[in-house]
C-alpha cells in the first residue's frame, strides 16, 4: 500500500520505463498494420518492357513501388484466360495482396468479375473504364484516360513535319478506342493543313510484329512520311518507319530512344500519377472512386518531349493547342464533319467534347482517312 | 549392337526414360540457375509450393491443366499414325467460335441440349479443320506439320473476322465478342472445387483415346499406318480414311477444348480464345511420348510449372521466360532420351 501513497524513486523509474516501452511497442505495432499492410499487385498481358501498353503500366507500378509502406508485386505475359484468374488469386493467397491492378482490357469480363465475386475483401482496379454501377460490384473499379487528345496533338506535330501531305496509322483493330485515335490524329493534322490525308492499315491483332512491320513498309511505299500507331507495342512500327526515313509519333509510352532524330512527339499514359493517387487514397483509409476518367488536364495523359524535327511554327502551335486542351471542354470531333463514306457525323455548330460518351461507340472513319472498317 | 529388348525391359524403359530425362532436365536447369546466381533449392521449393503445395495450388494447377489435356490429344493421336500435327490452336479457336455462334443463335434449349449442341458444333468444326490436314496429307502429299501450322494462323484470322464482323454482339464495343451465353449454356464448377468440369471431360477423353488406340482394331490399324505406311497399304488398310478420320478425331477434341473455354470460362467467343493452349499441347504430347494416359500426369506437371511461374517472378525477381527455359530444357532432354530407346538393358542390369 505504501508504494502508492509514497512511490519510491525506483518504482517511478520502472513505471516510466514501462510506459515508454508500451508507447514504443504501440508505435511499432501500429506501423506495419498501417503501412506495410498494403500489398499491390500488377498484372500485364505482355512483357513489361514492350515500349508500349504494358510498359506504360509498369512505369506506373514503379512509381507505386517508390512509395513508403507499399509492397508491389508484378506478373507479366498473363493471357486473358483462366490463367489470369489464377494469377489474381495467387497474389491474394500467397502474397496477401489487397489491391490489384489487372491492366489488360480483356481481363475485366469475365476474369476480374469472377475473382471479385469470391474475394470481397480485395479491391480490383481495371484499366478500360467498363465499370457499371448497375451490373458490377462496389469493390471493383475501372478507369481510363482521354488519350485521343494526345493523338490530336500528334497530328499537329505530324502536319508540320510532312512533305507529301500523307500521314499514316498502323492500327490493331477497328474498335471505338482505336477509331477515335485515328480520327483525332487526322483532324489534328487537318487543323494545320486541310489537304492532309491519313492512310490507315489494320493488322487485326494487338501484338503481331510481322504484320506491323509489313503495314509500316506498305505505308512508306505509298509515300506516307509521318507514321503513328495504336498497337500494344509500338517498337516495331517506330523502328521500321524511322528506318524507312519517315517521321514517327509515339503512343502508350515514350519511344524517343528508339528513333531520337525522327520522333516528333507521342501520346503517353501517365499511370504513375493515377496509380500513386489511388494507392495514396487507399493508404489514407479512403475509397477509390469506381469510375475514374481524365485527360491531359487531369494528368492521366502526357505528351513526349517534342523532337528536333518539329519546326518552330509547329512547336508554337502544338503548345498553344495543348494549353487550349488543358482548359477543358476541347472538341476534336466537331461539325461540319462527314465520315469517309460521305455520311454526316456532325452538323455545323455541333461538337463532341473529349468527355462525350457518344465517342465511346465510334464506328466511323472521318473524311480524309483512307481505309475501311471491314 | 541394338537388339530387341524383352517385354519387361520395354515396360521399365517406358517409365525410366522419361523420368530420367525429366530429372536430367531439372538438374541442367539447376546449373543454369546457379550460373545466374539464383538458388535452385529456392526455385524448386517455390515451384512445389505454388504448383502442388496447398489446396489452392492444386486448384490452380488443375484448372490450367484442363484445356491442355484435349490440346495434347490433338497432337498425340495423329502422332500415332506418324503425323506431326502442330496446329491444334486453330481447331481450338474455331471450336470456340462455333460454340459461341451456336449459343447465340439457338437459344432456349435448356442446359443439357444447349451444352450438347455447342459441343457437337465445336467438335464438327474442329474435326473438319484438322481432318482436312490429314486428307490433304494423304490425297495431295501436303506436309501436315506445315499445313496445320499455317491453317492455325488462318483459323485465328477467321475467328477475328467472325467475332468482329458477322457474329459480333453490337454491345461488345472495345472487346468484340459473340453475344454472352445464357446461364443455362454455361458449364459450372465441380462441386466443392474451384475447377470446371472441363478437367473431367479431358481425363475421360484421354482414357477413351487410350482404349481406342491400344485396345481396338481401329487403333491397331492406326498404329500400323504409323509404323509402316507401305505395310499398311499392302495389308489393304484404308490408309487415307484412317489418316483423315483420326486427324478429325484429334481436331474434334481440340474443338471441344475451345467450346469448354467458351462455356466454362469466357462466356462468349472472342480473341482471348487464342491463349496458346494448342502450342503447350505439343510439348505435353511429346513429353508423354504420345501415350494417351501419360498425357494426364504430364499435363498436370506442366500446368504446375505454369502455375508457379507467377510466384517465381514475384519472389525471385526472375523474368516470365524462366519457366519457358525450364520447359525447353526438359523438352530437349526428353527428345535426346528417345535416342536411348531399346538400348538400355535395365532389367538385365537389375538381375546382374
Amino acid at each position: 500500500m505504501s508504494m502508492i501513497v509514497n512511490p519510491s524513486r525506483r518504482s517511478f523509474i520502472q513505471g516510466a520505463a514501462a510506459l515508454a516501452g508500451a508507447t514504443a511497442l504501440t508505435g511499432f505495432g501500429a506501423a506495419p498494420a498501417f503501412a506495410a499492410g498494403l500489398t499491390v499487385g500488377f498484372i500485364y498481358v505482355g512483357p513489361k518492357d514492350d515500349f508500349g501498353y504494358n510498359q506504360a503500366h509498369a512505369e506506373g507500378a514503379a512509381a507505386v513501388k517508390a512509395m513508403d509502406g507499399v509492397t508491389v508485386i508484378e506478373e507479366e505475359n498473363v493471357p486473358e484466360t483462366v490463367d489470369c484468374q489464377k494469377t489474381m488469386e495467387s497474389m491474394i493467397n500467397f502474397d496477401g495482396a489487397s489491391l490489384l491492378f489487372p491492366t489488360s482490357f480483356g481481363y475485366f469480363d469475365p476474369h476480374i468479375l469472377e475473382v471479385a465475386a469470391k474475394q470481397p475483401g480485395v479491391r480490383f482496379q481495371h484499366a478500360g473504364g467498363m465499370w457499371n454501377a448497375d451490373k458490377h460490384p462496389a469493390h471493383v473499379g475501372s478507369y481510363f484516360g482521354y488519350i485521343g487528345m494526345g493523338q490530336y496533338l500528334n497530328g499537329i506535330a505530324a502536319a508540320h513535319a510532312t512533305k507529301t501531305k500523307k500521314i499514316g496509322f498502323v492500327a490493331a483493330k477497328p474498335i471505338p478506342q482505336v477509331l477515335l485515335n485515328i480520327n483525332s490524329f487526322l483532324l489534328g493534322a487537318r487543323s494545320v493543313d486541310p489537304e492532309i490525308t491519313c492512310q490507315v492499315i489494320f493488322t487485326g491483332e494487338w501484338s503481331l510484329a510481322v504484320k506491323e512491320a509489313e503495314a509500316t513498309n506498305a505505308l512508306a511505299d505509298q509515300g506516307v512520311d509521318v507514321i503513328t500507331c495504336h498497337v500494344d507495342g509500338p517498337k516495331v512500327v517506330i523502328q521500321t518507319a524511322a528506318g524507312r526515313g519517315a517521321f514517327v509519333c509515339g503512343y502508350h509510352a515514350d519511344q524517343t530512344a528508339l528513333a531520337p532524330e525522327k520522333y516528333l512527339t507521342g501520346a503517353e499514359w501517365n499511370w504513375a500519377k493515377v496509380y500513386t493517387d489511388m494507392v495514396k487514397t487507399t493508404l489514407d483509409g479512403g475509397t477509390i472512386d469506381n469510375f475514374v476518367r481524365g485527360g491531359l488536364a487531369d494528368g492521366f495523359i502526357k505528351m513526349s518531349p517534342l523532337g528536333p524535327a518539329v519546326p518552330d511554327a509547329g512547336r508554337n502551335q502544338f503548345e498553344a493547342v495543348k494549353a487550349e486542351i488543358m482548359k477543358g471542354g476541347f472538341a476534336a470531333i466537331k461539325g461540319p464533319l462527314k465520315d469517309n463514306g460521305g455520311n454526316v457525323i456532325a452538323e455545323a455548330g455541333q461538337s463532341f467534347v473529349e468527355t462525350d460518351v457518344a465517342l465511346e461507340s465510334m464506328n466511323y472513319l472521318v473524311e480524309g482517312v483512307v481505309g475501311s472498317l471491314s | 549392337m541394338a537388339r530387341a529388348p524383352d517385354a519387361l525391359d520395354r515396360r521399365i524403359e517406358a517409365f525410366a526414360l522419361p523420368l530420367g530425362a525429366l530429372a536430367v532436365g531439372l538438374a541442367v536447369f539447376a546449373l543454369f540457375l546457379m550460373m545466374v546466381g539464383k538458388s535452385p533449392a529456392e526455385f524448386y521449393g517455390l515451384v512445389f509450393k505454388a504448383g502442388f503445395g496447398t489446396a489452392f495450388s492444386w486448384e490452380n494447377t488443375l484448372a490450367r491443366a484442363a484445356p491442355l489435356l484435349l490440346a495434347a490429344l490433338c497432337v498425340a493421336i495423329p502422332a500415332r499414325l506418324g503425323l506431326v500435327v502442330i496446329g491444334g490452336e486453330g481447331a481450338i479457336v474455331l471450336g470456340g467460335v462455333a460454340a459461341g455462334a451456336f449459343g447465340m443463335h439457338v437459344t432456349g434449349l435448356g442446359s443439357t441440349l444447349g451444352i450438347l449442341g455447342m459441343a457437337v458444333s465445336a467438335i464438327c468444326v474442329g474435326g473438319l479443320w484438322i481432318g482436312m490436314v490429314g486428307a490433304l496429307r494423304y490425297k495431295r502429299g501436303v506436309n501436315e506439320t506445315i499445313s496445320s501450322l499455317l491453317l492455325a494462323y488462318i483459323a485465328i484470322a477467321l475467328m477475328n473476322h467472325l467475332v468482329e464482323g458477322p457474329l459480333r454482339d453490337p454491345a461488345s464495343l472495345n472487346k468484340p465478342s459473340t453475344a454472352p451465353l445464357e446461364a443455362a449454356y454455361r458449364i459450372g464448377d465441380i462441386p466443392g472445387w474451384d475447377i470446371h468440369w472441363g478437367l473431367v471431360i479431358g481425363i475421360l477423353a484421354c482414357i477413351f483415346s487410350f482404349v481406342l488406340i491400344e485396345r481396338t482394331t481401329w487403333g491397331f490399324s492406326a498404329r500400323i499406318v504409323g509404323g509402316n505406311i507401305r505395310a499398311a497399304q499392302i495389308q489393304g488398310l484404308p490408309v487415307g480414311w484412317l489418316m483423315a478420320g483420326f486427324c478429325a478425331l484429334a481436331g474434334g477434341f481440340a474443338g471441344l477444348a475451345g467450346m469448354i473455354e467458351v462455356s466454362a470460362v469466357h462466356g462468349s467467343a472472342n480473341g482471348s480464345l487464342a491463349g496458346g493452349y494448342g502450342y503447350t499441347g505439343i510439348l505435353i504430347a511429346f513429353l508423354a511420348r504420345h501415350n494417351m494416359l501419360a498425357i494426364i500426369p504430364v499435363a498436370v506437371l506442366l500446368a504446375g510449372f505454369e502455375a508457379s511461374s507467377g510466384l517465381i517472378q514475384r519472389r525471385m525477381d526472375l523474368p516470365d521466360a524462366t519457366i519457358l527455359v525450364l520447359q525447353g530444357i526438359v523438352f530437349i532432354s526428353i527428345l535426346i532420351s528417345e535416342t536411348f530407346t531399346g538400348r538400355l538393358n535395365l532389367s538385365r542390369l537389375w538381375r546382374s
